[in-house]
């Protein structure tokens, strides 16, 4: 027992520190993509993003002190911008998923038991709240508000946008597996 | 016919396409909701004539409850539309709207711009040391340095090595990219590919 647990105090420091920094690099780039094409919001990579902006803030530190007309310079400065280009992308795919599925995601947000890790970050979670009230209030006081006594309120079953969890993706293999289970699709033979 | 003021802006919005605003339609909303209550009234007449006795009321009862459900989507609908194009706005114009863009908004859009833009100015703010502006990098950079051409005068430009540029009409410069993309997306330069 011993023997075991000491082999995962091991396992879970080397996922802590031990990164170099073109693995952070290769998760932020997976991370990206799948958020990209998945069509519901995936778990926050917070940790990711915030080591690669601070692996930015030190590139452009490092290029400070270079000389000009250094070769080197421009082969770095177009490497900050392809990075900071793939963290905005995969940040305002993030906060699309949000706006859009504001509703939805406040909801989930309610429902999680505190083990659960949250989906979204702090600072996600307030832009949604933000976000959904400044709504409502716009449709509350150009038209709710003037409405029949009986349809002022808006019923979330029918408004609340949510994600079609149904709709088909691709799926690139990284390991190889054997065995796995596919649902098969019942379909109406006709 | 019942609704077809209401169908009427919905119509407008879809004629409008994806690219301008129309000008908000205070009229329209405004017929819509009286048509809403005018028909809110004969139902409640009818159901307290029912009630009072009287039959043979239940199809109209019924036929103004449609009526009132579907106006309330389209104007719902029309709203809600107009926001997302305006959010759409702050992305591709920034924080600033043109004048010509603002004329075609009513009061209350304009205060949920300017929420939507604190809300969002917020969140980028929280990003990392010192934030993130998310409305920048909208495309994958291709290259370091970009060959522009002025479109109108812009007086004096101070390059991040600090140089100054004089930028008058027609002049070309080959400047690092990410100094001129605001640029290049207000109009100002000109982005020349060759």
């Amino acid at each position: 027992m011993s023997d075991i647990s000491n082999l995962i105090e091991e396992d879970s420091d080397n996922d802590g520190e031990a990164m170099t920094a073109a693995e952070v690099l290769q998760k932020l780039e997976e991370a990206w993509l799948n958020e990209k094409f998945a069509p519901d919001l995936l778990e926050n990579k917070s940790d990711i993003v915030d080591c690669m902006m601070d692996q930015l803030q030190e590139m452009e530190n490092n290029i400070k002190l270079a000389k000009r007309g250094d070769f080197k310079v421009s082969l770095h400065r177009m490497e900050i911008d392809r990075i900071r280009f793939i963290i905005s992308s995969y940040l305002r795919r993030r906060l699309e998923k949000v706006e859009r599925f504001a509703v939805c995601v406040l909801e989930a947000e309610e429902k999680r038991d505190d083990e659960e890790a949250s989906r979204l970050t702090p600072e996600e979670h307030q832009y949604a709240k933000d976000y959904q009230e400044s709504v409502e209030m716009h449709m509350k006081n150009l038209a709710l508000r003037h409405m029949p006594p009986n349809s002022q309120k808006m019923d979330p079953n029918l408004t609340t946008i949510r994600p079609n969890v149904d709709s088909y993706v691709f799926l690139k293999v990284n390991k190889h597996q054997e065995g796995v289970l596919v649902e098969e699709e019942s379909s109406d033979a006709g | 016919m019942f609704g077809e003021k209401a169908l009427e802006l919905i119509r407008e919005l879809q004629r409008s396409g994806e690219n301008s605003l129309p000008p908000y339609n205070e009229d329209g909303v405004r017929q819509v909701l009286e048509e809403m209550l005018s028909l809110f009234e004969q139902n409640q007449k009818d159901v307290s004539d029912t009630v009072a006795g009287q039959t043979g009321l239940f199809a109209g009862v019924q036929l103004r409850h449609s009526a009132l459900e579907r106006n309330k989507r389209c104007v719902m609908a029309y709203l809600y539309n107009r926001l997302q194009h305006i959010r759409k706005l702050r992305w591709e114009f920034g924080s600033v709207l043109p004048q010509e863009i603002k004329y075609n908004m009513s009061e209350q859009e304009v205060q949920w711009f300017n929420k939507y833009n604190k809300c969002l100015a917020n969140y980028m703010r929280s990003l990392g040391e010192g934030g993130l502006d998310l409305t920048q990098d909208i495309k994958p950079p291709k290259s370091l340095y970009i060959e522009v051409r002025c479109q109108m005068d812009h007086g004096e430009f101070e390059t991040q090595d600090g140089s100054v540029i004089i930028l008058k009409k027609n002049s070309q410069h080959f400047l690092l990219r990410s100094e001129c993309e605001h640029l290049v997306r207000q109009g100002i330069l000109e982005h020349i590919v060759h």
